[in-house]
């Protein structure tokens, strides 16, 4: 656990290295990186209507891919990632237009913002394993939403609308909520790949397969989940942030609605948990889904409800996961494998 | 002396709570599964009592014949045919992803079914009637059935687990899982069985939620949120620290009420969250929450 290998390929003893990269995995990095540069340039090819969706799409995966790190990788199941939104909604409110701060530097504040409460929520709701934890963290979501409800400043439970927003020209605004919402989704992903290759995603692993071997070697069980769910706080409040940079009208039922992190929980179960392409396919999946089935109302969550619980009970690693044992395609090569250097045939 | 009565008041609506609880301790001393539904499945009996009493014409009181047996039928099957499937490999993630589905599931049916409309269940008289104690202490009939019967069905189920064939079967698989199945016993079997009982006294518990205020769909989440609550402040594995939460968790709903309207469910949550803070084993458990 001392050195953690960073390079592509390592050499491992007994004429074998430890590969990492696959020919596969560079072609698709190449394919994102051209994906992600075509993204950035939306401003000037996509209609404004595109490029608000394609806001929802980005802080959907960012938030999507949060809480995949949370119960894909920690085995922190949480329901109530909600309480991030709400807290990044009130955050970018409260320094935007109460306190006067720049409109953009206010929604990294309210990143911060989140990640500072989720210090205190994780003491408490780490008390909880499994289940408990889950509904646990949810009545602290419901805290904040009624603490915020009841304090009048920030509009109480009728809530407010955001004013800095307007000193801004329309256009501008929209393109610059874009970059930022493109930064945050591009980012989260980033995020999460950079952590699980290092040190953090070798202990997490360990914890996942034998929690009580993993911490009698060494492992901060207890550190490296508590990491995590400040890095998925702040990673919440930011793309809250955004959203509401984008929606302007904040209101307590809807910025801590459960609904936030049920579409999460949706997302990363359909496109497969514990991956890093899971929540990448499932927020596709979702948007296509919501564009289709948006006028037959509640029957769409009853049909997204249905689909997340199938695919649990009879595909686990949901779509990617079926996409990957067919392929052996690994977008994001977090693992480890060990190979031989005169191997005799291919793969 | 208001405060009396409002001590009293909550006391009675803790044997409400109490009543949601039972079901969800259960459940989850036996098999560790916390049913994520456990509230959506609730008001899905309030809505069957409903359409039973449309249909009908007789007291929401005589419903609990019908709807009782069939949510025993509902868990029996439920577990049998997909809760036992996510129990398989220990891994915590699959039964509150199914659960929390289900939930989302059952309330949009409901909204589908019977629309986002209040509904209530009318029981006539027995709803306004009360004892007078003093010119400020009454005691409503209902509530104190309604505290009675939790009573009962804590009792009840606390003879059954200690005194049966069936409860000896629940504590040893609860124990140990492993070891029971050598011994001849049928966890899957057993885990239907206690879900089919959690889910009848979530029948008599969504029933008297129906009589006592109005219901819509979208209102199981906080049924469930209460009866979590009551769980964790009573303390996870004891039968009647489960009642003792409800009762604190009512108790702590009406005084914070009075404070200020708004206040009433935060208070309830305060007082969980400072029993997670200073007594993580709750007021009458002996197990770590696990």
């Amino acid at each position: 656990m001392s050195a953690t290998p960073t390079s592509a390929e390592v050499a491992a003893p007994g004429g074998r290295r430890v590969q990492r990269a696959t020919l596969a995995s560079r072609v698709w990095l190449i394919l994102g990186l051209v994906a992600v540069a075509v993204l950035a340039a939306g401003p000037l090819w996509a209609l404004d209507s595109v490029l608000r969706t394609l806001i929802g799409f980005f802080t959907l995966l960012a938030l999507a891919t949060m809480w995949n790190l949370l119960a894909g990788y920690a085995g922190l199941v949480s329901i109530g990632q909600q309480a991030y939104v709400g807290l990044g909604a009130y955050g970018l409110l409260y320094f935007a237009d109460t306190l006067g701060l720049n409109l953009f530097l206010s929604v990294l504040v309210a990143g911060l913002v989140g990640a500072l409460v989720a210090i205190p929520t994780a003491a408490l709701a780490f008390r909880l394993r499994g289940g408990y934890f889950a509904i646990g963290t949810w009545v602290i979501a419901e805290v904040y939403r009624l603490v915020v409800s009841n304090v009048s400043q920030l509009g109480g439970g009728s809530g407010l609308t955001l004013r800095a927003a307007s000193e801004y020209d329309r256009t501008a605004r929209l393109f610059a909520t874009y970059e930022l919402a493109l930064a945050v989704g591009v980012g989260a992903v980033v995020v999460a790949y950079v952590l699980l290759r290092r040190r953090l995603g070798l202990a997490l692993t360990a914890i996942r397969d034998a929690e009580a071997s993993a911490q009698s070697l060494g492992v901060h069980v207890f550190r490296t989940k508590f990491l995590v769910y400040l890095v998925a706080a702040f990673g919440c409040s930011l793309a809250g942030a955004v959203i509401y940079l984008n929606l302007l009208r904040v209101q307590p039922e809807a910025a801590f609605s459960i609904n936030w992190t049920a579409f999460m929980i949706f997302i990363v179960v359909i496109g497969g948990v514990g991956t890093i392409e899971g929540p990448i396919i499932g927020t596709i999946v979702f948007f296509v889904l919501q564009e289709t089935l948006s006028g037959y109302g509640a029957w769409y969550l009853v049909l997204l409800g249905a689909v997340a619980v199938l695919v649990t009970l009879l595909a686990r690693r949901g779509l990617w996961g079926l996409v990957a044992d067919r392929t052996g395609w690994s977008l994001f090569p977090v693992q480890r494998r060990l190979q031989d250097l005169h191997p005799s045939e291919g793969r | 002396m208001t405060w009396v009565n409002d001590v009293v008041q909550g006391l009675l609506l803790g044997g409400l709570y109490a009543l949601f609880a039972t079901g969800l301790s259960l459940m989850f001393g036996v098999m560790r599964l916390v049913n994520l539904a456990h509230g959506d499945l609730s008001i899905v009996a309030a809505f069957v009592a409903l359409a039973i009493v449309d249909t009908v014409p007789v007291n929401p009181l005589w419903t609990v014949l019908v709807v009782v047996p069939l949510m025993f039928g509902v868990g029996y099957l439920l577990q049998r045919g997909m809760l036992n499937y996510t129990l398989r490999g220990g891994d915590p993630l699959p039964p509150v992803l199914v659960t929390f589905g289900l939930s989302i599931i059952i309330q949009n049916l409901l909204l589908e079914v019977f629309s986002a409309d209040s509904q209530g269940l009318d029981a006539g008289r027995i709803e306004d009637a009360s004892i007078r104690i003093s010119d400020r202490l009454a005691v409503g009939w209902f509530p104190l059935l309604t505290l009675v019967v939790g009573i009962a069905v804590l009792a009840g189920l606390q003879l059954v687990i200690s005194r049966t064939r069936l409860g000896r079967a629940f504590r040893a698989t609860s124990d140990d899982q492993e070891t029971a199945r050598l011994m001849g016993i049928d966890n899957r079997a057993v885990y239907a069985v206690a879900t089919g009982i959690a889910l009848a006294t979530v029948a008599i518990a969504g029933i008297v939620l129906g009589i006592r205020t109005t219901f819509t769909p979208s209102v199981g989440p906080t049924r469930l949120i209460f009866a979590f609550e009551a769980v964790v402040i009573g303390g996870l594995g004891s039968i009647w620290g489960t009642l003792a939460g409800g009762l604190v968790l009512g108790v702590a709903q009406t005084l914070g009420a009075q404070i200020s309207p708004g206040w009433g469910v935060l208070a309830g949550h305060l007082v969980f969250l400072a029993v997670l803070a200073f007594r993580p084993t709750g007021l009458l458990g002996r197990t770590v929450p696990a």
